[in-house]
């Protein structure tokens, strides 16, 4: 597509940020926090057979500063992946096309995401 | 290929400093991208503080008057002045729209101005459009009949209702050029300005190759790159919606099937 003497005009750092494409790729990001944290949660389980040294070894990594921020991530990207999931599938039904309805559920998703995400870590 | 970051030769640098006398309270900036393809120069941006007091109120005005009394270097496309031709198309304030229908006053602070984004640039604010005047030409936008109609073909009124919406269409592609889908796989993704006008022919009660323009999007890359991130249908300047079209294109297809 480029033509090698022609300069391409700036795209992603001149465009601005809005709630369509933030919480598009906040989908996909998302999505990448869950696959990984599911993966570390099978090796958690896995360690459990696997021997104390090694359980130890995952525990001590989980019950970390940086761990403990990673588990809030993994919920957080869990309940937001779900919320936006069914946002997704309502447009996929052909449903809430119109901008305006875009940013309505946009702003619901995100509300329920962290509504999900509180009452998670209260009980 | 995802690109994230611009090219060496598209980096953008610092540019010329242009004031206008004129008391400091009606004086507006505005940072404009250019690129002269004759000087080997980066891409820069240039400063103009212009004096808006006897100037109309719309982007395009002050890009005239710049070119008028300031400089007349600065080169972009422009025809009817009142959003029904598509040329004046660019990224203004952060997102797409029509120079002519942009108030100035709209923006606050500093009016940045850009060409289309992720295109290639022909000079100044001039995208270059060829590919995808190209990828507009492959959907074949035109009415297909078995046999040469007689007279025109009739519609009911119904029927003619399901254009609302495509014919606006004035084909500047804002839409295309603001999708970051259509951004990092623009050679294969048709885009959503393309996109809405094959549903435009899709859509069409008179046209009789429906099974066989569906069957020509049906394409991983062509359609499918539309993950409904929803850009487009926010920064139309007609109001249209792409988004949309798009699914009534994905949703006909899977009916089909």
């Amino acid at each position: 597509m480029n033509n090698k003497k022609q300069p391409l005009s700036p795209h992603l750092t001149v465009y601005k940020p809005q709630i369509t494409s933030i919480m598009s790729i906040s989908h996909r990001i998302s999505g990448f926090f869950q696959t990984i944290g599911t993966i570390i949660i099978f090796v958690y389980i896995l360690a459990l057979f696997i021997g104390e040294g090694f359980y130890n070894y995952i525990d001590f990594f989980i019950t970390s500063l940086l761990g403990k921020i990673f588990v809030f991530l993994y919920f957080f990207s869990i309940c937001y992946h779900f919320c936006n999931g069914i946002r997704h599938l309502t447009w996929d039904l052909g449903y809430g096309f119109e901008i305006k309805n875009v940013y309505i559920t946009g702003y619901i998703t995100i509300f329920c995401a962290l509504l999900i995400n509180i009452l998670l870590w209260t009980f | 290929m995802v690109e994230l970051l611009l090219p060496k030769n598209s980096k953008v640098v610092k540019g010329d400093h242009y004031t206008e006398k004129g008391s400091k309270k009606s004086l507006k900036t505005f940072l404009i991208y250019r690129y002269d393809p004759d000087k080997s120069e980066q891409p820069r941006i240039d400063r103009y503080d212009v004096d808006l007091s006897n100037t109309g109120p719309m982007v395009l005005d002050a890009l005239i008057k710049i070119k008028n009394d300031i400089d007349p270097s600065i080169t972009f496309r422009r025809s009817c002045r009142e959003g029904v031709c598509g040329s004046c198309s660019m990224n203004i304030d952060g997102t797409n729209t029509l120079a002519c229908t942009k108030y100035v006053n709209d923006v606050k602070g500093d009016v940045k101005i850009f060409p289309l984004p992720h295109m290639p640039v022909i000079k100044d604010l001039v995208p270059d459009l060829k590919d995808i005047y190209k990828q507009y030409s492959s959907i074949e936008p035109w009415l297909k009949t078995s046999e040469k109609p007689e007279r025109e073909i009739k519609q009911s009124p119904e029927e003619r209702k399901e254009l609302d919406g495509l014919y606006e269409c004035i084909m500047c592609f804002c839409c295309s050029t603001s999708c970051p889908s259509y951004w990092w796989n623009g050679d294969k993704y048709l885009g959503p300005a393309v996109l809405l006008q094959a549903w435009r022919w899709i859509a069409d009660s008179r046209d009789e190759a429906t099974q066989e323009r569906l069957d020509g999007l049906e394409d991983s890359f062509k359609l499918y790159r539309c993950h409904t991130i929803m850009n487009c249908t926010k920064t139309c300047p007609k109001g249209l919606n792409p988004a949309k079209a798009i699914a009534k294109i994905k949703k006909k297809i899977l009916a089909k099937t």
